[in-house]
């Protein structure tokens, strides 16, 4: 982890109709960082992570991202995009596509790299993911932690500077669980920094150098691990973890 | 009338007015279809994408076409065609056949961009979400992963127009455009064998319709398989 700080959020604030999600989100990331969020269901976790690249777009506040504001009107957001890698729950991996197709689209049509590039690159990262023999397969005939593992390599082969993660593995059966924490933890090993909404508690706590506990929309507490797994200071974060641990 | 004169009486207009009924009569329907369901795809497709705009007023004015056509008979929208177009472009001399066409492919549009548009809605958010991740523009993520998905949900329903259009070409036999249902007036007119003709008509239609229908399921059972 360095001192540059990579993402930085600035009084995140969005509602989605009269119902305020985020009251007002300020964090930064740093370069290299693994960050977990955790909190309750409907507390605003995902709603966060999908501000933080404009999937959804924040009513106030500002994301600023390599220094650059990005939420601001007439920002070419693909361009920032492309360096954010983002994971989903439900894979969204692209059924009328090959394996292959998947993960060259996108460097391919955005001319990140020539053709053949894109499939050397492609076939290094299913060969890293162990998926190099599905190549040529349409998703269908994938197991969902293969999907899962896809969708990860998929968004690696745009070389992002930052991979966020929603909730990645909660829609995994129990056995494919640990593939693709597998896979994200050796991500975080080789120093990419990582956004993970999870409800893994024991995962953020092996990986995370810092885990976030978010409710009601707000940052309620935040801090390392095991400070915040074992001795959270706010009594909302210590209710949460006696339901959960 | 016993039922070996009406099947006597079918046979001999079948014998002397075959031309009118297959070559006349089908060519003409099948045309008007064809033209109403390639003009009203690629006009209800155009409809569709403005109905998703991110502009307020493209998507109204798109709604509000839509309902004005579903809400009013066919039969009336061929009358206004068949009165109006002509005098807004006289310059083109458009006969009764082309003003029934455009007629056609108007009401078509608006079905038409309603099947799209339900069919692009039904792919799943996520899919749109995830290219946009990777950073590709909204137009990169229609064409490459957007579309190609919605054309499944497309097609079939598509293909059913089809034969809704057919059946409803009918109509146009009001301002005798020579479709099948002209050819029956006009055996009606020359024979005065109302029920003959209308049989031969009947049957006609359902052998076209029912036989369009089969080959869609067939397309349709393939779609799935690659599914």
């Amino acid at each position: 982890m360095t001192d540059r700080v990579l993402i930085e959020t600035i009084a995140l604030k969005k509602s989605f109709g009269p119902l305020p999600v985020l009251k007002g989100v300020d964090l930064q990331v740093h370069q290299g960082e693994a960050l977990s969020v955790i909190g309750p269901s409907g507390g605003g976790k995902s709603t966060f992570l999908r501000c933080l690249n404009l999937l959804e777009t924040p009513d106030s506040g500002d994301v600023i991202f390599e220094g650059q504001r990005i939420n601001r009107k007439g920002t070419d957001v693909d361009k920032y995009r492309q360096k954010m890698g983002m994971v989903f729950q439900h894979f969204n991996v692209f059924p009328h596509m090959t394996v292959r197709e998947n993960i060259t689209l996108a460097p391919t049509l955005l001319k990140k790299q020539t053709r053949a590039a894109a499939e050397a690159k492609a076939e290094q990262l299913l060969d890293r993911v162990g998926l190099l023999d599905k190549r040529d397969e349409y998703p269908r005939k994938l197991s969902g932690g293969q999907k899962q593992r896809l969708a990860i390599v998929r968004a690696l082969a745009m070389e992002p500077d930052v991979m966020l993660f929603d909730e990645p593995t909660s829609a995994l059966d129990p056995e494919m669980v640990g593939e693709v924490l597998d896979l994200i933890r050796a991500l975080v090993k080789s120093g990419m920094t990582t956004v993970i909404v999870t409800h893994e508690m024991g995962f953020a706590r092996e990986v995370s150098g810092r885990i976030l506990f978010m409710a009601d929309g707000q940052i309620v507490e935040q801090g390392p691990p095991a400070q915040l797994l074992e001795h959270p200071r706010e009594q909302r974060t210590a209710d949460f973890l006696s339901k959960v641990l | 009338m016993t039922l070996t004169t009406v099947l006597q009486n079918i046979i001999k207009l079948l014998a002397k007015y075959w031309d009118v009924f297959l070559l006349k009569g089908v060519s003409v329907t099948l045309a008007l279809s064809a033209i109403t369901v390639t003009f009203g795809a690629l006009l209800g497709s155009l409809l569709a994408l403005m109905k998703m705009s991110r502009l307020g007023l493209l998507r109204f004015l798109v709604t509000a076409f839509v309902e004005v056509i579903r809400g009013t008979p066919m039969l009336l929208q061929l009358y206004v065609g068949y009165f109006i177009v002509p005098l807004l472009v006289p310059s083109l001399g458009l006969g009764t056949f082309a003003s029934i066409s455009v007629a056609l492919v108007i009401n078509s549009a608006a079905y038409v961009s309603e099947i799209i548009r339900s069919g692009i809605q039904a792919v799943d958010p996520g899919q749109g979400e995830a290219a946009r991740s990777l950073g590709l523009s909204r137009g990169q993520t229609m064409r490459r992963v957007i579309l190609p998905q919605a054309v499944k949900n497309i097609l079939p329903a598509l293909g059913n127009e089809f034969v809704t259009i057919i059946k409803e070409t009918s109509l146009a036999s009001t301002f005798f455009v020579g479709d099948l249902m002209t050819s029956y007036l006009i055996v009606k007119g020359a024979t005065y064998l109302a029920f003959e003709s209308l049989i031969i008509v009947g049957v006609i239609y359902f052998l076209l319709t029912f036989s369009l229908s089969k080959l869609i399921g067939v397309y349709e059972r393939r779609l799935k398989q690659s599914d």
